[in-house]
């Protein structure tokens, strides 16, 4: 006889155990769908993750795509820290993008025109958040639903702009003009798209660490979390705190555009994100809210999205199979939460 | 000028009007009846996905559309009940959980039917619903050919309506229902229990979000594509709101939306519209959001939504 008993603190292994359960376990169930496709299973993850980390091209191009979703992944992380239910990481990075292109758009010497796209960015990103977390100290106004309405407004307002007043004369799609080419980030390692962006997430997750930390800030943004009621009492200044982590949150989000027109695309784009908003969420369970995890959580869904086009060219699996992978992590990292609070224990006897 | 006013008058735009509306009533039931039992379910953009794909799918194979039909009703159902193992049985975060069964069912549907139908130049087609036209109803001028010469959906949709209505506040599922959507510890002190009915509710109302994807592959589009439910699961969540989680109101956004929607394309089409479409799509959303600010002060929503119940935890 098995018992699940309640317990009240969880032990610190627990919190590197479970996301690599989380991952196995969504590796075995997503095997079933590869045979299901007639392939065989152990060969197509092999291939899969060969063709995104196995050579320097393929490792260069999985942490392009990782840079954004670092970001991502940072923004959900401290927004939930502080239960600031963000789900609005999607439209805070559209917002990111657009004020950076506009902003890269202006003829200006490299350094400073990369530094104000970032500026500008973050600043967009930060807005877009402000927006429900405005709405939820001073209405009440439920921040799920409204952060998720944000993005479907923020994604219809893009492309308004690239449609009519921003489209680029010189295309006949619906882009957002170029950046200036000195604006265009630095590629790093000749031969890949591997840029400056991709070293300021790396540099992002161990600031976001220090600062959730190592600061007073930081310390307040989880003690509003834990309980906002004994923050409250403690004088912390609850509705201002969760301001500031919406700032935070959505100018993360907003760097992760950022990276995506500064260092890929160059200009804004209707399909400029295939969700790294929603892959943020992902990525922040996966490392239990903890910035410093962040980074291996992104890099691992990065590597199955990377891998995944490979795998399908070689072995006739769907592509798509990299997206119920991200899935099936997400929902595999939420019931593998339930053994923070519960352990389970054999029981002798009747019970 | 008058070409345009001429157009919005005739019965076709009217019609056109309850056509569009019917997904969006179909989502927005399904997601009601969910979040009157406390559980909000961001599922509904995937699940529909996954159900029209399964409606479609089935419909393409036996050559029967209420076989179609039935499938997606029983996908929806399936993963609504999906969503409430994670969010009631274990009572995990329920915002997380959906945008994770929307992530998952998103990624399955595709996967699935690229699977099946592999990669092709035109997606399959199926031959659709026809029109049903009301014997008698539908000789009346004008309302007949607004309401009376639809889909046989259209009516099922508008049926629907008065039944979810008279479900919720007339019979004890439905009390009992309220209950656990608003004090579910009480509902719980009067012997009804939470966790049946809340996985009740939240797959009846992935059953309603399967009709909606139904719709669309079956009756509207009658081929499944990628971007066929393009945010009309969203709109449901926004719905619900704006129509302060009662039917009739939720439904009557619905139509309001719809008639948005058909002006909209009427005045892309006439070459008239010299605001951006995008302005159109948009206006659920912003009125939703408006409204919550508005509404806040007597606020409408379940207050036990989106708390998980323990039984245990006193």
């Amino acid at each position: 006889m098995i018992r699940l008993e309640r317990r009240d603190t969880t032990p610190a292994w627990l919190n590197i155990a479970l996301p690599l359960a989380a991952v196995l376990a969504t590796l075995v169930l997503c095997s079933g769908l590869i045979a299901l496709a007639g392939a065989n299973v152990l060969s197509a993850y092999a291939i899969l993750f060969q063709s995104a980390l196995g050579s320097q091209t393929a490792l260069a191009e999985t942490l392009v795509k990782a840079a954004p979703m670092i970001f991502t992944g940072l923004a959900v992380a401290v927004a939930f820290r502080a239960k600031f239910w963000n789900i609005g990481a999607e439209g805070q990075l559209l917002a990111g993008a657009v004020a950076a292109a506009w902003t890269g758009a202006f003829p200006m010497p490299g350094p400073l025109g990369m530094a104000a796209m970032a500026l500008a960015g973050a600043l967009g990103g930060a807005l877009a958040a402000m927006i429900p977390a405005v709405l939820r100290v001073a209405f009440k106004v439920d921040d799920v639903v409204s952060s998720l309405l944000l993005n479907s407004i923020i994604f219809y307002a893009m492309n308004a702009l690239i449609e009519g007043p921003w489209k680029d004369t010189f295309s006949a799609f619906p882009i957002s003009p170029p950046i200036a080419d000195s604006a265009n980030f630095p590629v790093l390692i000749e031969a890949t798209r591997l840029h400056i962006g991709v070293v300021a997430a790396m540099l992002a997750a161990p600031a976001v660490w220090f600062l959730i930390t190592r600061t007073t800030l930081g310390f307040r943004i989880r003690i509003v979390g834990e309980n906002a009621e004994a923050a409250r009492y403690g004088g912390i200044n609850v509705p201002r705190i969760l301001l500031a982590s919406a700032a935070i949150s959505g100018g993360l989000a907003g760097l992760a555009g950022v990276c995506e027109v500064g260092g890929v695309h160059y200009q804004v784009m209707s399909d400029l994100s295939p969700g790294f908003g929603y892959s943020g969420i992902v990525i922040a369970m996966l490392a239990r809210l903890h910035p410093l995890g962040v980074a291996p959580a992104a890099l691992f869904l990065a590597a199955v999205m990377t891998g995944a086009e490979a795998m399908s060219r070689a072995t006739g699996v769907p592509v798509f199979l990299g997206d119920v992978i991200q899935g099936t992590a997400l929902l595999a990292m939420l019931a593998a939460l339930l053994f923070t609070s519960y352990r389970i224990r054999a029981v002798r006897g009747a019970a | 000028m008058s070409g345009i006013l001429d157009q919005l008058l005739q019965a076709g735009f009217f019609a056109a009007i309850i056509r569009i509306a019917t997904p969006l009533v179909f989502a927005t039931l399904g997601e009601l009846v969910s979040e009157r039992a406390g559980v909000l379910n961001l599922g509904i953009e995937g699940i529909m996905l996954i159900s029209a794909m399964a409606g479609f799918t089935t419909a393409n194979f036996t050559g029967s559309l209420w076989f179609g039909i039935a499938a997606a009703v029983a996908t929806g159902m399936a993963f609504g009940a999906a969503h409430a193992v994670f969010t009631v049985v274990l009572g995990l975060s329920q915002h997380v959980a959906g945008i994770g069964m929307t992530l998952f069912t998103s990624g399955l549907a595709y996967y699935l039917y690229r699977l099946i139908f592999g990669q092709q130049a035109a997606p399959a087609n199926i031959i659709g619903f026809k029109p049903l036209a009301i014997p008698g109803l539908s000789e009346i001028p004008f309302i007949g050919a607004v309401f009376f010469n639809q889909f046989a959906l259209v009516y099922l949709a508008f049926a629907a309506i008065p039944l979810a209505s008279f479900v919720l506040y007339k019979t004890p599922f439905g009390l009992k229902l309220r209950m656990c959507g608003e004090n579910p510890r009480a509902a719980d002190s009067a012997g009804v229990s939470v966790l049946a009915t809340r996985f009740a509710a939240v797959t009846i109302g992935g059953g309603f979000m399967g009709l909606a994807g139904a719709f669309l592959v079956m009756a509207q589009f009658n081929a499944f594509t990628f971007g066929v439910i393009a945010g009309r699961g969203w709109v449901a969540i926004a719905l619900v709101v704006f129509g302060r989680w009662d039917p009739w109101k939720a439904a009557g956004a619905a139509l309001l939306f719809a008639a948005i929607d058909a002006l909209q394309l009427r005045l892309q089409a006439s070459g008239l519209g010299h605001i951006p479409y995008e302005v159109f799509l948009m206006l659920p959303f912003l009125f939703t959001i408006i409204a919550m600010a508005l509404m806040s002060r007597n606020a409408a929503a379940p207050p036990a939504l989106l708390k998980p119940f323990r039984k245990e935890e006193r």
